[in-house]
């Protein structure tokens, strides 16, 4: 292991972080796509060098965007970079995202919930997270709004919808939550290729073990007031899962509010926000080698979302949840109102295990020693949307 | 030859810098000339034209000869002035400031 790449997906471009295994100095690189959205950027783990990249503009829509030398040079997948095309058949569509209409597979719905109880048509916007294939670094799986799940099997160039999931008969009842109708999260079993868990606002948690052909809804447990029955099958509004990769039956849960741990892949599903100054928040992660031991930012509440008292804590349980310490050194303890999105934290590989985050206020905060203390790699980017990391 | 004149960000994603030319068979529309546009710069598909309507995306207009064509029919042809090269087929983005 000699070191750990970071990449930072922020509002107005994207930003590659440096270092090596001591993790204290850093060589920052971008802005890459300046002035432009990143929702998530993330590298394979079969080739490292390459590096995955949604990128999205209200004006200009979905570009995706892949380095396959680590950063340092992008393209559009499968289009020439400054060459005029060959004529012929048009090239590779690899910002082309079309919902599945067939006929065989195509029950996918054309309409969900809409904010008033009414229906409303199902309509692409963008990609809020990519998900590299744990076996082939051409595989690639999208998550999108409004939701639905795709892969692509060349490298990005073309992207199929998995319709099965939008077909899950409760898609109707699906609906946005504040921030739109993304699909989030995406997580794939290094144990069974066909198992994947997906995240939606606000649907739910969903779980395929068939490689994407059937999904179930995975949210047993789950205690949601803003709907009309708090315990129903889907509506909960899922705000990210994380799983480490040793104990794939084991998921912990941000739920928009409430802290959630299931121990039996997703089938039922338990609180244990426990001590926590707030249970609301956006962000879970897990340590790269305590399985037991989470990482969250609870935020004040659904109305306010900063910090709560002004202090940036980032909250640690090494029992598996319930029992909380906060985490503050090197972190603000006053007058700061930030944010910690839902794909912004992430944990590398190293001994000590790294975690990383970053704010709505352009921070991206590292520490070395599994939280134990914190300091800023930047402290001035744009607001910061997603963080992963890679360990080289 | 048609001039055409890039927003920044597209301007960047085609790797162009100012203006940009395409030849376009008569009859000389809006949708021949982003047809021609794509044509020679696929990176574009999509960015300004959504994918399968190839309908104009929402926060988008075109401009020429001091017009907005947005709302015109794709098919409508263009002015004669942009037609001869004299004026550009300008893209730009909808909301100008804030």
């Amino acid at each position: 292991m000699s070191g750990v790449r970071v990449l930072v997906g922020t509002h107005k471009g994207a930003f590659v972080l440096n270092s090596d295994g001591k993790r204290k100095n850093w060589t920052v690189s971008g802005p890459f796509f300046a002035g432009w959205e990143i929702y998530h950027m993330k590298g394979s783990p079969v080739d490292p060098d390459r590096i995955y990249v949604s990128q999205t503009s209200g004006w200009f829509g979905q570009l995706i965007q892949r380095s396959d030398d680590g950063g340092k040079t992008w393209h559009q997948p499968g289009l020439p970079n400054e060459a005029i095309p060959a004529p012929g058949p048009p090239p590779a569509l690899p910002n082309r995202f079309a919902y599945d209409s067939s006929p065989e597979t195509g029950k996918p719905l054309t309409t969900h919930q809409w904010y008033d109880g009414t229906q409303h048509p199902w309509e692409f916007k963008r990609v809020w997270h990519i998900e590299p294939s744990l076996t082939e670094a051409d595989t690639v799986y999208a998550g999108v709004e409004d939701a639905a799940l795709f892969r692509s099997t060349d490298g990005g160039e073309n992207w199929q919808e998995l319709s099965g999931l939008r077909g899950h008969g409760t898609g109707p009842k699906w609906q946005p939550g504040a921030g739109g109708m993304g699909l989030h999260t995406i997580i794939l079993d290094p144990t069974d290729p066909k198992r994947i868990y997906v995240a939606i606002s606000a649907a739910g948690a969903f779980r395929t073990n068939d490689g994407g052909a059937t999904w179930k809804p995975i949210n047993r447990g789950l205690y949601s007031q803003y709907i009309p029955d708090p315990r129903a099958e889907i509506g909960h509004c899922v705000h990210h899962v994380a799983m480490n990769p040793s104990r794939p039956n084991v998921l912990f849960m941000q739920k928009h509010w409430d802290v959630m741990r299931s121990d039996d892949a997703g089938d039922n599903w338990k609180e244990i926000s426990g001590n926590l100054p707030t249970d609301f928040g956006f962000v879970i992660d897990v340590h790269a080698h305590e399985p037991e031991t989470i990482y969250v930012v609870p935020i004040k509440s659904d109305s306010e979302h900063f910090v709560p008292d002004g202090k940036l804590r980032v909250f640690r349980s090494r029992s598996g949840g319930n029992e909380w310490e906060a985490l503050t050194k090197g972190l603000p303890q006053s007058n700061c109102y930030v944010n910690v999105l839902r794909d912004a934290m992430a944990v590398d590989a190293l001994d000590k295990c790294g975690v990383y985050f970053g704010t709505s206020g352009g921070q991206v905060y590292a520490s070395a020693d599994a939280g134990d203390s914190w300091n800023p790699i930047v402290r001035d980017l744009p607001a910061v949307l997603s963080v992963e990391v890679q360990t080289l | 030859m048609i001039r055409v004149i890039l927003p920044q960000h597209l301007r960047t994603l085609a790797h162009v810098g100012g203006e940009v030319t395409v030849e376009v068979e008569e009859p000389v529309t809006q949708r021949s000339v982003l047809d021609a546009l794509e044509a020679r710069y696929p990176m574009l598909r999509g960015a300004i034209r959504e994918h399968d309507t190839l309908q104009r995306r929402a926060f988008l207009r075109f401009f020429a000869c001091e017009e907005d064509l947005s709302h015109q029919s794709p098919d409508a042809p263009l002015p004669e002035a942009v037609v001869s090269g004299k004026e550009p087929f300008i893209v730009i983005g909808a909301i100008a400031g804030g």
